[in-house]
């Protein structure tokens, strides 16, 4: 209902690294105040509802949708959004296999699949396919049908794994099984 | 499982068919490419849309005072700020358009049509306040009866939505006020001979839900409308150039006054090219002189953006006992939704397709009713049509007990085929998709365990030609600028750039290709109808010849000799006495030896081509729930030319799941109120990635004879096929024929236990 906009308040955090205070609004979620008072905007709006993961980021390390946390929430918390992934000028390996391994078509769900999937292998460096799909199972992509993301993650999962970031091409002609077996 | 194309050409290429990192990956994954959303300009302000509650309502009054008045709001506009058009037809690529309805779709002006019609909007100064605003408008409406069904919508007595609309068959108006906007019919041979003549006869009705394209991005735009009188556009669309046409013609202004600059889009599927903020955000601009954003919210999307339609259809195919088909007859009635203008047209195209028929009749109506105007969606048309026609090709195959493969082998169009509707095919490659399906890894693969089966379905589409532009320069460092007018929604700035590279004897990665505004390059139609990799590439291919012909014309004058004795040869100016100069070196040279060199191109093609696709689905069903789940899945189709292997395999994956979502669980679920029950993307279930197997692809490459490279469009064709070939899995499965859209699981349980 109409009325005086609510007073704003004072929230200091850490986002990718870096201190950051602002004021805002206690109705104002945390992708609002990301993209349009701190121009992070690399998390996407997709449904501003929950429902799309495309707005992921990481909470204290943990994903969540960005639009369904309030900003008021994060008061001493920290914070990793997308552009918080790549490590000064290199590229994550995971964003190196979703380039290499096409898994991107127009790019809107990108960000969010590729904080999600670093919320998992930071935790779990060796997911089968069904971890994977499991856990990113709350982002939707339209576009891809999800087959060359989920093989550009076990990619990654390769990759983090031997330890360095060879700069060659994930194998876009493995079968699940053939991926599974190397794997074992 | 994902290997090297299967080449029916001989034609070795050093660029086409590699795997380059497309050009903007690097700004995609991280989170830098800039989408309209993620503009934001000085002094911005934040518009939003009252939307109709009612599906079928007389607006009687609007009382804006109260939101005008409100502390933060700068404008409010109703239909009354709109120029009343006239009935003009515009075409835009995908489809034509009646402006007066487009103008009427973007905002009411005395009757909402359906649930969630714009009615009104402010710009305020954040969105919080304009939310408020919209809180303090008036609206008394007056509700009428509405409609939902198609078939309910085409009786004598039904709700009618436009006093003045009369049916069109063939060129000639009805006489009396309808919903049948149109009537289409198209017809060969003797169908009734032909049928009577036939072993089988199988007759089959179907019906479809209406869904949604389901795009990540909602519609969002930014207006300027500067002082000078120009108006500043950004926008999320398929078609800069058709954007831009239809708003100067919505707001009756000159085109050379509005400037549309595509920002990246995140997903369209058809569902992007007709406007919908555009012109609000436009005139809310030019009310409070400051650059107007809009975003919409999902609810939105789904209510008052153009899905695709819900359908009734009834197929009837004869066929000898030997499985020749003889004749068949379809009847196809589309929701056009709240407007006039659906997509029954390539629907009654499609329908007999993908088979030789010398005895067919298809009969095609587009009828209005209160939902949203219905849009393209991938294949427009298609996919009702195949599912219907596809279905009953299965039934005849399992009543003759004949291998649906070598049915669909024995009846394939190919060279020479006329479809229905007129056309006769050039070289195509249907039976050369099935020999590969016969052929591949899991058609070979025997499906075992209980409540399993295996189904497969073949299915068509178009690649439109039309308009496209690019100019080019070369850089003195032997990389090459290349504009195009194509927005680009799912890699084809590098599918583009190849073909220059290709032509020009470069790497991918020396082509720098740039999605520009309508100011910067010729006019380019729509992303849209499989033409941009085909017919931008085109374009690509010729502004590279032209650039090579200026490259010999310098390398003549550095060689001081004529240019005819210069030729080009994969990347190399060759001259007389058999001197040599490489593009790049050459390329340095060029600011000693004359002017810049800009090269430029434009296409306008009528040929439409062929695609066709076949895709294999194994299911397994539970019984106890009718829940499906997909084992493994095979989408196979004809590329021509696969220029980047891997984004053609993304086509057909990501085709191929938004035909399974299609087949297994969208649909706009409506109340008995006529409102929809489920507008989120939490209750409109698009599949996850937890729902699917990894989808396997094989690419066909059967050289089209109308491109340089053979390049066919693949965007479109692999949502075609799905549908169709889940259903076949299913029955196989258990026993369930499905002739309804969705087989959701509350419906397949229902058959399942009516089974015993
Ligand atoms: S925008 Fe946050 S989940 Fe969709
Ligand atoms: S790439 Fe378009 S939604 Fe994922």
């Amino acid at each position: 209902m109409p009325g005086k906009a609510p007073a704003k308040m004072a929230i200091s955090t850490t986002i990718n690294g870096q201190n950051y205070d602002f004021l805002c609004e206690p109705r104002q979620s945390l992708l609002e105040v990301l993209r349009d008072s701190l121009q992070l905007t690399g998390a996407k709006e997709g449904c501003n509802n929950g429902n799309c993961g495309a707005c992921t980021v990481l909470l204290d390390g943990e994903p969540v949708n960005s639009c369904i946390v309030l900003a008021v929430e994060v008061q001493g918390r920290e914070l990793t959004t997308i552009e918080g992934i790549a490590n000064r000028g290199e590229l994550h390996p995971i964003q190196q296999c979703f380039l290499e391994g096409a898994a991107l078509q127009c790019g809107i769900c990108t960000p969010g699949f590729i904080v999600a999937a670093k919320a998992l292998l930071d935790k779990k460096p060796n997911p089968s396919e069904e971890e994977i799909r499991f856990a990113l199972a709350g982002n939707l992509c339209r576009c891809t049908g999800y087959d060359k993301i989920v093989r550009s993650v076990q990619a990654a999962s390769e990759r983090i794994q031997a330890g360095s970031t060879p700069k060659q091409n994930p194998q876009p002609n493995q079968t699940n099984q053939q991926q599974a077996q190397q794997q074992q | 499982m994902n290997g090297s194309p299967i080449s029916y050409s001989d034609k070795k290429y050093k660029v086409l068919g590699t795997r380059p990192i497309r050009h903007d990956g690097t700004d995609k994954v991280t989170g830098r490419a800039i989408y309209t959303n993620d503009v934001h300009f000085p002094d911005m302000v934040h518009g939003k849309i009252l939307r109709s509650p009612h599906a079928h309502a007389k607006i009687l009054s609007i009382d804006t005072s109260a939101a005008q008045a409100l502390d933060g709001v700068l404008a409010v506009i109703t239909g009354e700020d709109w120029p009343h058009l006239k009935d003009k037809i515009a075409h835009l690529g995908e489809g034509a358009v009646n402006l007066a309805d487009l103008s009427e779709n973007c905002m009411a002006i005395d009757k909402a049509l359906y649930k969630g019609h714009a009615i009104a909007a402010v710009a305020a100064r954040n969105v919080h306040i304009a939310e408020e605003a919209l809180s303090l408008i008036k609206v008394e409406y007056e509700t009428l009866p509405s409609v939902l069904w198609v078939q309910d919508a085409m009786q004598d007595d039904a709700p009618i939505l436009h006093e003045d609309l009369r049916t069109d068959y063939m060129g000639a108006k009805g006489d009396k006020p309808t919903n049948i906007a149109t009537h289409l019919q198209f017809e060969q041979g003797d169908v009734e001979a032909a049928l009577a003549s036939a072993d089988v006869v199988i007759e089959r009705e179907f019906k479809t839900a209406t869904v949604h394209q389901g795009y990540i991005e909602p519609h969002n735009s930014i207006a300027l409308w500067n002082e000078d009188g120009k108006l500043k556009i950004w926008t999320s669309t398929q078609g800069s150039f058709t954007c831009r046409q239809q708003v100067a013609e919505l707001l009756q202004i000159p085109l050379s006054r509005v400037t549309v600059t595509p920002c990246e889009i995140g997903g369209g599927f058809g569902g992007k090219i007709a406007v919908y903020l555009e012109p609000v955000a436009a005139l809310l601009s030019r009310k409070c002189g400051r650059p107007v954003k809009m975003v919409m919210q999902r609810d939105e999307v789904l209510e008052a953006t153009g899905p695709t339609p819900g359908s009734y259809m009834k197929i009837k195919i004869g066929a000898t006992k030997e499985g020749k088909l003889v004749a068949g007859d379809a009847y196809l009635a589309y929701d056009a939704g709240a407007y006039p203008g659906g997509v029954i047209g390539p629907g009654c195209m499609c329908v007999f397709s993908c088979v030789e028929l010398p005895n067919a009749r298809v009969h095609g109506y587009d009828v209005c009713l209160n939902k949203p105007k219905t849009q393209a969606y991938r294949a427009p048309g298609a996919t009702q049509a195949a599912f219907a026609f596809e279905s009953v090709m299965n039934e005849l195959a399992d009543t003759l007990c004949i291998c649906p493969l070598e049915l669909r082998l024995k009846n394939a169009a190919k060279e020479g085929t006329r479809r229905v509707d007129g056309p006769i095919y050039p070289r195509v490659g249907l039976i050369e998709c099935l020999e590969a399906a016969k052929n591949s890894d899991h058609w070979n693969t025997p499906l075992e365990g209980k409540h399993r089966g295996r189904g497969i379905a073949a299915g068509f589409w178009f690649n439109i030609g039309l308009k496209s532009s690019v100019s080019a320069t070369v850089n003195s460092d032997g990389t090459v600028n290349l504009l195009e007018g194509s927005t680009d929604i799912g890699g084809t700035r590098t599918s583009i750039a190849m073909q220059l590279a290709e032509t020009l004897g470069i790497a991918a990665e020396d082509v720098h290709p740039k999605v520009v505004d309508t100011d910067s390059v010729g006019y380019t139609d729509v992303t849209g109808g499989s033409r941009t990799t085909f017919a931008t590439g085109l374009a690509a291919y010729e502004v590279g010849l032209d650039l090579r012909k200026q490259l010999c014309q310098r390398a003549a004058t550095l060689w001081e000799c004529d240019v005819e004795d210069v030729r080009f040869d994969s990347g190399t100016f060759v001259g007389c006495d058999n001197k040599k100069i490489t593009f790049r070196e050459l390329a340095e040279q060029l600011p000693e030896i004359g002017e810049p060199v800009v090269g430029r191109a434009s296409i306008s093609k009528d040929v439409s081509t062929n695609g066709f696709g076949v895709h294999i689905c194994d299911v397994e069903v539970d019984p106890e729930t009718g829940k499906v789940r997909v084992l493994r899945y095979t989408a196979i189709q004809d590329a021509g030319k696969a220029i980047h292997p891997s984004y053609v395999e993304g086509q057909l994956q990501g085709g191929a799941v938004q035909g399974i979502g299609w087949a297994l669980n969208e649909e706009y679920f409506y109340r008995d109120d006529a409102t929809m029950a489920n507008a989120s993307l939490l209750d409109y279930r698009m599949p996850t990635c937890y729902d699917l197997p990894m989808i396997d692809t094989i690419i066909v490459e059967v050289p089209n004879p109308d491109h340089p490279y053979g390049v066919r469009g693949v965007g479109e064709t692999p949502i075609v096929p799905p549908p169709a070939a889940v259903q076949s899995a299913i029955y196989h499965a258990c026993g369930a024929r499905m002739f309804k859209l969705p087989m959701s699981p509350p419906k397949l349980w229902k058959a399942i236990s009516q089974l015993s």
